[in-house]
C-alpha cells in the first residue's frame, strides 16, 4: 500500500452559482496545497509534517476560514483555533481564542511538542506564542473587507452563520437561501505514508457573528480532529453538531469496534449520525484509502493517492 | 429499573494515610451529596438538574478541586470549567477559564439553554456570566491557602501535578518519587426510573497548569459525556483522558460492541488509559452504576433506588 493524502477547505452550503472570481483562486488554493502534500509525502516526510504543512497553506490563503480570511466574532474580532494530532502516538496539541499567530496549526504542534500540555487557550495561548517567538501580527492582517460585510449581514439576518461563501450580497438582490446557515468554514489535511502512519490537522476562524470566547469542535479532540492507529479524520461544518456527534472520534471507533471499513464509518456518521446539512470530512485510514464523505450541498476538498488517482472538487 | 446516581471528587494517588480531618471533610461532603441526591430524585428532579445541583455543592465545598479550592495556575490564579451534557438530547455546554463563577457547572447549563453554542472560554465566559446575572465573586475567593502551598510545592518539585492531597510539611518526606499524584475534578451522573441520562463534571485543572491550559473536564467525549446508552464523568491525568476520549469510548463500547456498561468501563479504564492516570463514574439506561479507576483511589459515592448506596476512597 502506498501513501494517501486529502485536505479540504469547508463544507456547507456552497451555492452552485458560486462566482469564478471566488471559486478559482479556492480550486488553485487546494491544487496547490495538494501537489505540496504529495511533494512532500514524496520527500519522506512524516504525516505529521505533512499535515502541518499543508494545513499553513491554507491557513495563509484569504479565502478559507482559518488565519488570515477568518470569519469574525461579533465584536468584529477574529479567535482562531487549531488542532493536531499524529494518530501513532496519539500524542495532540489544540489551541483557540488565537488572535495574532499567523499560523494556528504550528502553535498547537508546539503545544504538543513543547509543553506538558494538550490544549492552550487565548491570553495563555498568545503567551506562549510570544515565548516560542512563532510568527504573529497585528490583529488586523486576518480581517478581510469579505469578512467584514459577511458580519454586517449576518447581524442583519440575526443569526450565526458558517457561511462564508455567498460573496457579499448586493443590496438590491435577494436574501439568502431560506436554509439561511450556509455552513462552511475550516481548513484540513490527513495524510497517511506508506508505513501506515496516520495523522490530521484542523484550523479554523470559527462561525461568522460567533460569541466572544465560543470554541468550536476543531480544538475538542475525537470531534473535529483525530486520529489513532487506524485512520486520521478532519472535520467540517457545523461545530456544534460535530462536537455532539464526536464524528472524528466515532469514524475510528466504528472501524476499532464494530470492524466497519473506513468507507463505511466514515459514510455512517455523516448520514446517520449527524444532521443533515451541517457536517462534512476527509479521512485515510492505515491502509491507504482515502474518503470523503459530506451532507451539506458541498465541500471544497482534494485528494491523492501514491498509485495516482486524483480528485478536486466542490460539490 | 429505579433511579441510580453516582458521584466523585477527583482520582489519584490518594495516601492511605490521609489525615483524619481532611478525610472525614470529604466523606461527609459525599454524603450530604448523596442525600441531596435523593431528595432531588423523590422530587422528581430531572437528571440533568441533579447533576448540576450535585455539582454545584461539590464546587461550593473547598476541598475539592473545584469552585472554591481551585488548584492554581503557575501564575497564581484559578481558571475554571466545567460541562454539562444531557444523554437524552445530546444538548451540551461547556465553560473554560472562569475567574470570577462562583458555579461554573451552572454557567455552563447557561450556555447550552441560553446561546446558539456549547462551549465559550475566558473573557467571553466571564462577559456572559456577568450578562446572565450569575452569581460571581472576587477571584480570591475560591483560592485557599492548601492551594497556594501546593503550588508552591509544585514548583519546588518543578513538576504540574494534579494532586491536591493535604500540604506536605517540609519536614516530612518528599512527595512518592511518583511524583504526579492525580487528583482533581468533581463530577456527577445521573439516571431516572425512564432512563433519561445526565453527566456533569468541574475542575479548577492540573496544580502550576500553564495559564490557559485546558484540560478533559470541558471537551465533550473526553472528561464529559451522556447519551442514550451511558452517562460518563472522569477524573484524573486530564491529558490522557483526551487522547484516549474515555466518556466516549464507554458510550461508543456498548453502542458500537454490544458491552455492558461494566464490560466497557473496565475496558477502557484497564486498556484504554495508562495505569495510574483515571477514574470515572457511569450510569446506564438501565440503571447500572459503575465507579472504576486505576489509580490509588478515587473519592466516590453512589446510590440507586432500591436503598443501596456506597461511599469510598481507595
Amino acid at each position: 500500500m502506498g501513501w494517501a493524502i486529502a485536505l479540504h477547505g469547508g463544507a456547507g452550503d456552497i451555492p452552485m452559482d458560486l462566482p469564478a472570481d471566488v471559486r478559482e483562486p479556492r480550486e488553485a488554493c487546494l491544487r496547490h496545497c495538494l501537489q505540496m502534500g504529495i511533494d512532500a509525502l514524496k520527500a519522506h516526510k512524516s504525516p505529521l509534517d505533512v499535515v502541518e504543512l499543508v494545513v499553513r497553506e491554507l491557513e495563509n490563503n484569504e479565502y478559507f476560514n482559518a488565519g488570515r480570511g477568518s470569519v469574525l466574532t461579533s465584536s468584529g474580532t477574529v479567535e482562531m483555533e487549531a488542532c493536531i494530532m499524529d494518530g501513532n502516538t496519539k500524542n495532540c496539541g489544540a489551541v483557540s481564542g488565537l488572535t495574532t499567530v499567523v499560523n494556528a496549526i504550528s502553535l498547537a504542534r508546539l503545544v504538543m511538542e513543547k509543553t506538558p500540555h494538550i490544549y492552550l487557550a487565548f491570553e495563555g495561548a498568545e503567551a506562549f506564542a510570544r515565548e516560542q517567538g512563532v510568527e504573529t501580527m497585528d490583529p488586523s492582517h486576518f480581517i478581510t473587507p469579505r469578512n467584514i460585510e459577511r458580519l454586517k449581514q449576518a447581524k442583519e439576518a440575526n443569526r450565526v452563520q458558517v457561511d462564508y461563501n455567498t460573496r457579499p450580497i448586493p443590496k438590491d438582490n435577494k436574501p439568502p437561501a431560506p436554509s439561511g446557515d450556509s455552513e462552511l468554514g475550516t481548513v484540513g489535511c490527513v495524510a497517511v505514508d506508506s508505513y501506515g502512519h496516520l495523522a490530521t490537522a484542523t484550523s479554523t476562524g470559527g462561525l461568522v457573528n460567533k460569541m466572544v470566547g465560543r470554541i468550536g469542535d476543531t480544538p475538542v479532540i475525537g470531534a473535529g480532529t483525530y486520529a489513532n492507529k487506524l485512520c486520521a479524520v478532519s472535520a467540517t461544518g457545523q461545530g456544534d453538531a460535530i462536537i455532539r456527534a464526536t464524528v472524528a472520534r466515532d469514524v475510528a471507533a466504528l472501524m476499532e469496534y464494530k470492524g466497519l471499513s473506513l468507507k463505511e464509518a466514515a459514510d455512517f456518521v455523516v448520514e446517520e449520525c449527524a444532521p443533515k446539512g451541517t457536517t462534512g470530512l476527509i479521512a485515510v485510514s492505515a491502509t491507504g484509502e482515502v474518503t470523503m464523505p459530506f451532507n451539506t450541498t458541498g465541500m471544497f476538498r482534494a485528494c491523492a493517492t501514491e498509485y495516482g488517482h486524483r480528485e478536486l472538487a466542490i460539490w | 429499573m429505579g433511579w441510580a446516581i453516582a458521584l466523585h471528587g477527583g482520582a489519584g494517588d490518594i495516601p492511605r494515610d490521609l489525615p483524619l480531618e481532611l478525610r472525614e471533610l470529604r466523606e461527609s461532603c459525599l454524603h450530604r451529596c448523596l442525600d441531596i441526591a435523593i431528595d432531588a430524585f423523590n422530587a422528581r428532579k430531572s437528571p440533568l438538574d441533579i447533576v448540576e445541583l450535585v455539582v454545584r455543592e461539590l464546587e461550593n465545598d473547598p476541598h475539592f478541586n473545584a469552585g472554591r479550592g481551585s488548584v492554581l495556575t503557575d501564575n497564581g490564579t484559578v481558571e475554571m470549567e466545567a460541562c454539562i451534557m444531557d444523554g437524552t438530547t445530546k444538548k451540551c455546554g461547556a465553560v473554560s477559564g472562569l475567574t470570577t463563577v462562583v458555579n461554573a457547572v451552572s454557567l455552563a447549563r447557561l450556555v447550552m439553554e441560553k446561546t446558539p453554542h456549547i462551549y465559550l472560554a475566558f473573557e467571553g465566559a466571564e462577559a456572559f456570566a456577568r450578562e446572565q446575572g450569575v452569581e460571581t465573586i472576587d477571584s480570591r475567593h475560591f483560592i485557599t491557602p492548601k492551594n497556594i502551598e501546593r503550588l508552591k510545592q509544585a514548583k519546588a518539585a518543578n513538576s504540574v501535578q494534579v494532586d491536591y492531597t493535604q500540604p506536605i510539611p517540609i519536614v516530612d518526606e518528599p512527595p512518592v518519587p511518583n511524583g504526579d499524584s492525580q487528583i482533581g475534578t468533581v463530577g456527577c451522573v445521573a439516571v431516572d426510573s425512564s432512563g433519561n441520562l445526565a453527566a456533569a463534571t468541574s475542575t479548577g485543572g492540573l496544580v502550576n497548569k500553564m495559564v490557559g491550559r485546558i484540560g478533559d473536564t470541558p471537551l465533550v467525549g473526553a472528561g464529559t459525556y451522556a447519551n442514550k446508552f451511558c452517562a460518563v464523568s472522569c477524573t484524573g491525568k486530564g491529558e490522557e483522558i483526551i487522547r484516549s476520549t474515555v466518556a466516549r469510548d464507554v458510550a461508543a463500547l456498548m453502542e458500537y460492541k454490544g458491552l455492558t456498561l461494566k464490560e466497557a468501563t473496565n475496558y477502557v479504564i484497564k486498556e484504554c488509559t495508562p495505569q495510574g492516570t483515571t477514574g470515572l463514574i457511569a450510569v446506564s439506561a438501565t440503571g447500572e452504576v459503575v465507579t472504576p479507576f486505576n489509580t490509588t483511589g478515587m473519592f466516590r459515592a453512589c446510590a440507586t433506588q432500591d436503598g443501596r448506596s456506597e461511599i469510598g476512597i481507595w
